[in-house]
């Protein structure tokens, strides 16, 4: 069974072991410019409409989300008419509680689960087993990682940090713990191991009676779930079983189908840089003879309300799981996604994490940190989140906190400084009198520089001295 | 033309060669170079950091000090975005701070912005015999949108070669804070971009704002690379005088 976040260490530390793996850095360099280079060729040779869907996209999410109240109430209402279920869950706790009680209801000790963020970050799975029924994940990667004991490392790819031959490693030996084991003779060709996994997840289809799954859209009007994925294993799980259970968040709504019409052109470009994704599931209640019998929709808020009310943050709720951000943030091809400490890592991570968690840790107050503001995901980002923006504001929610008391008086010293010119001129005489040889080493938090980089030398005079020993004007 | 001389912080307390280049280069052109006394830092580090009042702060020293400029010239890419795009997110809407902002920070510019929309001049006369590479800072590239006008200028200075810097619109890792903060990553991206930098042959690097350069070279001298860095500005200032008295 997958573990948990929890226990990771704040962003920096959690970094340095992750910087320092040659296997991992190996890996995420190759996949995440793998990535980036397909989604700047799908997204390139759309030219200007690109922008403009960019901007169609922002300007749905922000409507529904301004409208949320009216869409989810509309939702609920087109679902319970195509005869499926609504459920509401405030919190982790309630949507777990709901799940495992629709499960035990059907009697069934096992469910077979579609590749699903919201269904991680309410770690649905280990409530599961505590009720004694074992969740199956068949997404490619999903399946990697949980056969691993693994964390997913990535929204879209969760098991982007391993190697083939590491996946190989996995598969031999702890398939046969889980069901069909892998052939002895696996080798770690891409086709071999998809095969591997194939027939082990097949007889887990055609056997499992109840599914989990999460959603990419849920369109308010018709009540229909949508699902993109690559493999069609998701929608092995969203037409074999009986029972279908969809966890999903409040924001994942857009109001009718010609609005979802602009998501299916942003997301497949933006994630797998294809034109199309081969698989679009959709589902609506529940069709007599066809498909699950029984539908369950658990809308979760689980801190999504508190994101709404704040009104620079609230933008990290257009998020549409795309991952661009993380394949093009320089921070995450470096790091990879564990040392965020939470499932969804990267630049949205940052921004998300800290906002749906109430930034209660050590850890959520890192996090808007993790980012040298590069701007690199903004640009990419396929519903305009100004991830800069959010981090900053995330970052004076930290400084406004309690704690931080070196860093404080650091800014405040510098605040100082820079309060008049005389300040700055006496600083920088201070400076010039202790010039001459810069040292190689400094203590304390100037160490995290002079560790891997040498100081600048220090000039014998100021530019506003020389200015000033010059004789010239002083506008 | 009157031009004010924002020199930022760095340059000013670091970096004068960059200040005194401007300088230089724009007398050269035929302008006037004005240095209003009054002036610090932009404050962008508080800003960034998350200290908001002591931006605003900063921000209001900035706009005194530069309310009568025609025009305002910073030889940093993040500074002038600092004012250009950050600014306007500072103080209530509608307050003293905002509108006086809204009047000064469209007649704030990078160096290369100056020189190649405000005064129309992609060759400054320039003559530099080296190998060089420029790398687009993020600042620069992202929030001013700079696009090709170093380049042109660059392609203009006699005696240049300008090499082309693999993966040049990478963030170098510097980052303001970031860089002590998160020192390993900040160093992880600096190797990187070091490694490139070495890889163009090229004996400089150079950018517009000399707090990536300071970390970008910074690395390459830890690394005894051999390779230096320079300011586009020192670049552009160089003529053939200067270097025969080399």
């Amino acid at each position: 069974m997958s573990g948990t976040f929890l226990g990771i260490p704040p962003f920096p530390d959690a970094a340095r072991s992750a910087v320092e793996d040659s296997q991992l850095r190996h890996n995420l360099r190759k996949a995440t410019r793998t990535i980036r280079g397909k989604r700047t060729e799908a997204v390139d040779e759309l030219g200007a409409d690109w922008m403009r869907l960019r901007a169609r996209g922002k300007e749905v999410k922000d409507h529904t989300l301004r409208h949320l109240d009216h869409y989810l109430e509309e939702l609920e209402r087109s679902v319970q008419r195509a005869g499926g279920t609504v459920h509401w869950a405030a919190d982790a706790e309630e949507a777990n509680t709901i799940v495992t009680r629709l499960v035990q209801e059907t009697g069934e000790s096992d469910v077979v689960k579609v590749k699903s963020m919201a269904t991680q970050e309410i770690e649905l799975n280990q409530a599961l087993e505590r009720a004694g029924i074992t969740a199956y994940e068949t997404d490619l990667a999903e399946l990697i990682v949980q056969l691993g004991e693994d964390l997913p490392s990535h929204i879209l790819v969760p098991a982007i940090h391993l190697g083939r031959s590491q996946i190989r490693e996995i598969f031999l030996e702890q398939m046969a713990e889980w069901g069909t084991p892998a052939p002895a003779d696996l080798t770690d060709d891409p086709r071999a191991l998809a095969e591997a996994a194939r027939v082990h997840l097949r007889e887990r289809f055609l056997r499992t009676r109840t599914a989990v799954s999460g959603a990419n859209f849920a369109v308010a009007d018709s009540g229909t779930l949508v699902v993109l994925e690559s493999e069609g294993n998701g929608r092995m799980c969203l037409t074999l079983p009986r029972t279908l259970i969809s966890v999903v968040g409040i924001e994942k709504i857009v109001p009718t189908w010609s609005d979802l019409e602009v998501f299916m052109q942003l997301l497949p470009r933006s994630s797998t840089g294809e034109r199309m994704n081969p698989y679009t599931s959709t589902w609506t209640g529940v069709a007599p003879g066809d498909g699950p019998q029984e539908f369950h929709l658990v809308l979760l808020d689980n801190g999504r309300t508190d994101v709404l009310a704040d009104t620079v943050g609230r933008q990290a709720l257009r998020c549409i799981r795309c991952s661009a951000c993380l394949n093009t943030c320089p921070v995450y091809e470096r790091t990879g996604g564990h040392a965020y400490g939470s499932v969804y890592p990267g630049p949205i991570g940052a921004i998300l994490t800290p906002q749906l968690r109430g930034m209660s840790s050590a850890a959520d107050e890192a996090l808007p940190y993790a980012s040298s503001l590069c701007g690199a995901c903004y640009e990419v980002c396929p519903v305009a989140i100004d991830i800069p923006e959010v981090l900053v504001h995330l970052r004076e929610e930290v400084a406004e906190g309690s704690g931080h008391l070196g860093e404080k008086a650091l800014m405040a010293g510098a605040g100082a400084v820079f309060g008049s010119p005389t300040a700055l001129e006496a600083a920088q005489r201070a400076a010039g009198l202790a010039g001459g040889a810069v040292p190689r080493h400094l203590p304390g938090l100037a160490g995290q520089w002079t560790d891997t980089r040498d100081l600048p030398g220090l000039p014998k005079e100021s530019f506003r001295r020389w200015w000033k020993r010059d004789g010239r004007s002083e506008g | 033309m009157r031009i004010a001389l924002f020199v930022t912080c760095v340059n000013d307390t670091l970096f004068p060669g960059t200040g005194r280049a401007v300088v230089g280069l724009l007398e050269r052109l035929g302008h006037e170079v004005v240095f209003p006394a009054g002036q610090t830092c932009c404050g962008q580090m508080h800003y960034n950091t998350g200290y908001r009042r002591a931006a605003e702060k900063l921000a209001v020293r900035f706009v005194e000090t530069f309310a009568d400029a025609d025009a305002v010239v910073a030889p940093s890419g993040s500074c002038a975005a600092m004012v250009r795009d950050n600014y306007p997110r500072l103080g209530e809407g509608g307050s003293r701070l905002s509108r006086e902002v809204a009047e000064l920070a469209p007649r704030v510019y990078d160096l290369t912005e100056l020189l190649v929309d405000v005064l129309g001049v992609t060759d400054v006369g320039a003559y530099y015999p080296h190998k060089v590479a420029y790398h687009p800072t993020c600042h620069g590239l992202r929030m001013l949108g700079l696009g090709d006008r170093p380049y042109r200028l660059l392609r203009n200075v006699r005696g240049l070669e300008l090499m082309e810097l693999p993966g040049a619109t990478e963030c170098c890792g510097f980052g303001g804070t970031f860089a002590v903060k998160n020192g390993d990553v900040s160093s992880a991206m600096g190797a990187d971009k070091a490694r490139n930098a070495v890889a163009t042959g090229a004996e400089v690097l150079c950018a517009v704002d000399n707090s990536c350069l300071m970390h970008i070279g910074g690395t390459l001298s830890r690394q005894r690379s051999g390779m230096r860095v320079a300011h586009i500005a020192e670049i552009l200032a160089s003529t053939e005088k200067e270097a025969a008295h080399r």
